[in-house]
């Protein structure tokens, strides 16, 4: 065959999926839909800020002093404190009905102790059940100390200050952090549930057969299947992307184009991998279930999304090896919050590059095999 | 070209234990009509995925449209139209986009693929219906436009799987008359069914029994030797004996 003809017979199968696509706008509207809701709600839920630490004030002072100090937290946006006038041992019952995060026990002799340049024992007692929110209650509580120390208690003086100077999210926004993370999860999820049941499909109506008994090659159909589907996910990339960064206003430091380039190359390494399910399961509904089962929870645990791969048991440091999205992630937050270019890229794109590669021929030797049985 | 358009020499074919095709020799002229017959499970649909260069035999030989079934399937491929009973064409897909597709996958230049398409649409009379939906077409007419497509690029012989299963009898009827057109004009046929009537449209047939041939010949000399007015009761006696046989054996 001439390399005319084979051109010919990829831009067929190309084609025929194209129409595939366009003829079934209810799949179509799904799709573009389905991730836009996703992304919203993800962005919106997603996020490790303690917003109004509800904060218990036993002031037994009751002093000019000790009012001050309870303004401090009444001042600062993290704290709402609430007069709690018990006895101590009713505090596990405001944690256990949830009604405060913490209290804060001012001593009688508050005042005295201010004066006699002692450190002054104020107690704070923190409900730990949530042991992650317990240390940024913990953290809250220093720094609105820190500021009452500094402006108030002028007897109190530091052997050393610790001034922070933070990079890149400098408001510690954690939206910042999940949004690449979320489009990361929804692109590889849409992407290889796409190719998934390409195949399969023809499989269960027949059309395969008919295929098979053309003189057209593995890797012409494989080819042929992967570039509308390049040019669909790349397009519903393109929408998480921009609702993405817009919506949640995250500040963009990096190269668009960059961001673009690399983000087809997951995409395609995700519609590689729907591929080779496609090659693999013998109905459409299995091979939207295995799209699902290996996408989702895998890049929702491992990808380094939301539970950070340095503190994953070693077992599982390597399995996240295996997680493109892993590689998309350090991409995708390095570009949009740090600016990173290709240069400081290239390990993660050179890693998606070789998984693509290798989910393709996987594929068209899994094809090449059903074809001789 | 050969004067045999299918010619194999003890095919055999086993899937693990069970023998689905056993030494089977067949020669089919060029242009000749040959009709497959067989219960289910006899081998018929094996046979013709090892014909059609889908299956590797596990032994014997046999060569199609000239090339060798073994060794040289992407020839054979390019020479066989290819039709099963599932119905082949995509149904979101129009009358002339099914075409353009299949054209393209056997590397049809664009001309000819307009060509082949206007003809194919007049015959069936289907000219002003390019643009309908493939979906939209009753099953006769689906069941002739995918033979048509079958043979889009040329093909020296068409296999036709159970062609016509689930088809009223006035559509297999005009079905018929597309094969017999496309027989006359050179290629050869080599068709499975399992309506007995339709084996009598063959010019030769052949009854499949448990993976082996066990009758072949013309229709007339088949019903002449067993004494029997039609292919129907000549199909029922011959497995007859064979359930005697193997009782026997």
């Amino acid at each position: 065959m001439s390399i005319i003809k084979r051109k010919t017979v990829v831009w067929s199968i190309a084609r025929k999926e194209f129409f595939h696509i366009i003829r079934d706008p209810r799949s179509l509207t799904i799709l573009f839909l389905m991730p836009v809701l996703q992304l919203v709600m993800f962005g919106y839920a997603l996020k490790m800020e303690i917003q109004q630490v509800n904060l218990g004030v036993m002031d037994y002072a009751n002093s000019p002093s000790s009012r001050q100090l309870t303004d401090y937290f009444k001042g600062s946006t993290y704290f709402k404190p609430f007069d709690f006038d018990a006895s101590p041992d009713r505090i596990n019952d405001l944690f256990k009905a949830r009604k405060a995060h913490a209290v804060m026990v001012i001593p009688f002799n508050f005042d005295r102790e201010l004066e006699r340049d002692v450190s002054i024992p104020v107690q704070f007692i923190i409900d730990a059940s949530d042991a992650n929110a317990a240390t940024t209650i913990r953290n809250y509580i220093s720094q609105t100390l820190q500021e009452y120390n500094e402006a108030e208690n002028r007897l109190t003086s530091l052997p050393f200050e610790i001034r922070n100077t933070i990079y890149f999210n400098p408001d510690k926004k954690s939206t910042y952090f999940f949004v690449p993370g979320i489009i990361a999860l929804l692109l590889v999820m849409i992407s290889a549930m796409l190719t998934s049941i390409t195949i399969t499909r023809e499989k269960e109506s027949g059309t395969m057969e008919q295929i098979l008994v053309s003189p057209i090659r593995p890797h012409q159909i494989i080819l042929g299947k992967v570039l509308p589907y390049i040019f669909l996910a790349f397009s519903i990339g393109m929408v998480i992307l921009l609702i993405g960064i817009f919506l949640f206003s995250v500040p963009f430091q990096g190269s668009v184009l960059l961001l673009l380039i690399l983000s087809t190359l997951y995409i395609i390494t995700a519609l590689s991998l729907g591929l080779m399910i496609s090659t693999i399961a013998q109905t459409q509904q299995v091979a939207m279930m295995l799209a699902l089962i290996i996408t989702l929870l895998p890049t929702f645990m491992l990808s380094g999304f939301i539970f950070p791969i340095a503190s994953m048991p070693r077992i599982l440091q390597y399995i996240t090896y295996l997680i493109p999205a892993k590689y998309y992630l350090f991409i995708a937050r390095g570009i949009i919050l740090k600016g990173s270019n290709l240069l400081q890229l290239l390990h993660p794109t050179l890693y998606l590059l070789i998984m693509s590669l290798v989910l393709m021929v996987v594929s068209i030797r899994k094809f090449g095999i059903t074809l001789e049985k | 070209m050969a004067e045999f358009t299918v010619e194999t020499e003890k095919l055999t074919r086993r899937f693990g234990d069970f023998t689905a095709v056993s030494d089977v020799s067949i020669r089919v002229k060029k242009g000749e009509i040959f009709g497959f017959l067989g219960a289910n499970g006899a081998g018929k649909t094996t046979m013709i995925r090892m014909l059609c260069g889908l299956l590797a035999p596990t032994s014997g030989k046999g060569t199609v449209a000239g090339y060798d079934i073994g060794t040289q399937s992407e020839k054979i491929k390019q020479n066989i139209g290819y039709m099963s009973q599932k119905f082949s064409l995509y149904n979101d897909l129009t009358i002339g986009e099914n075409i353009d597709f299949y054209g393209g996958i056997y590397g049809l230049s664009p001309a000819s693929v307009r060509e082949k398409k206007k003809r194919i649409l007049g015959d069936l009379h289907l000219t002003r219906w390019e643009d309908a939906m493939t979906s939209d077409l009753p099953p006769g007419f689906k069941q002739g436009l995918a033979l048509g497509t079958a043979m889009l690029h040329d093909p020296s012989i068409v296999f036709l799987d159970e062609p016509t299963s689930g088809v009223d009898p006035v559509s297999r009827r005009a079905f018929w008359e597309i094969i017999h057109e496309a027989a006359a004009r050179g290629i050869t046929i080599f068709v499975t069914t399992h309506y007995m009537d339709e084996a009598e449209y063959c010019n030769r047939i052949s009854i499949m029994n448990a993976g082996e041939v066990i009758a072949l010949d013309t229709p007339g000399s088949l019903k002449k030797t067993n004494h029997q007015p039609s292919i129907q009761q000549v199909f029922v006696k011959i497995m007859k004996q064979q359930d005697k046989e193997n009782v026997h054996n």
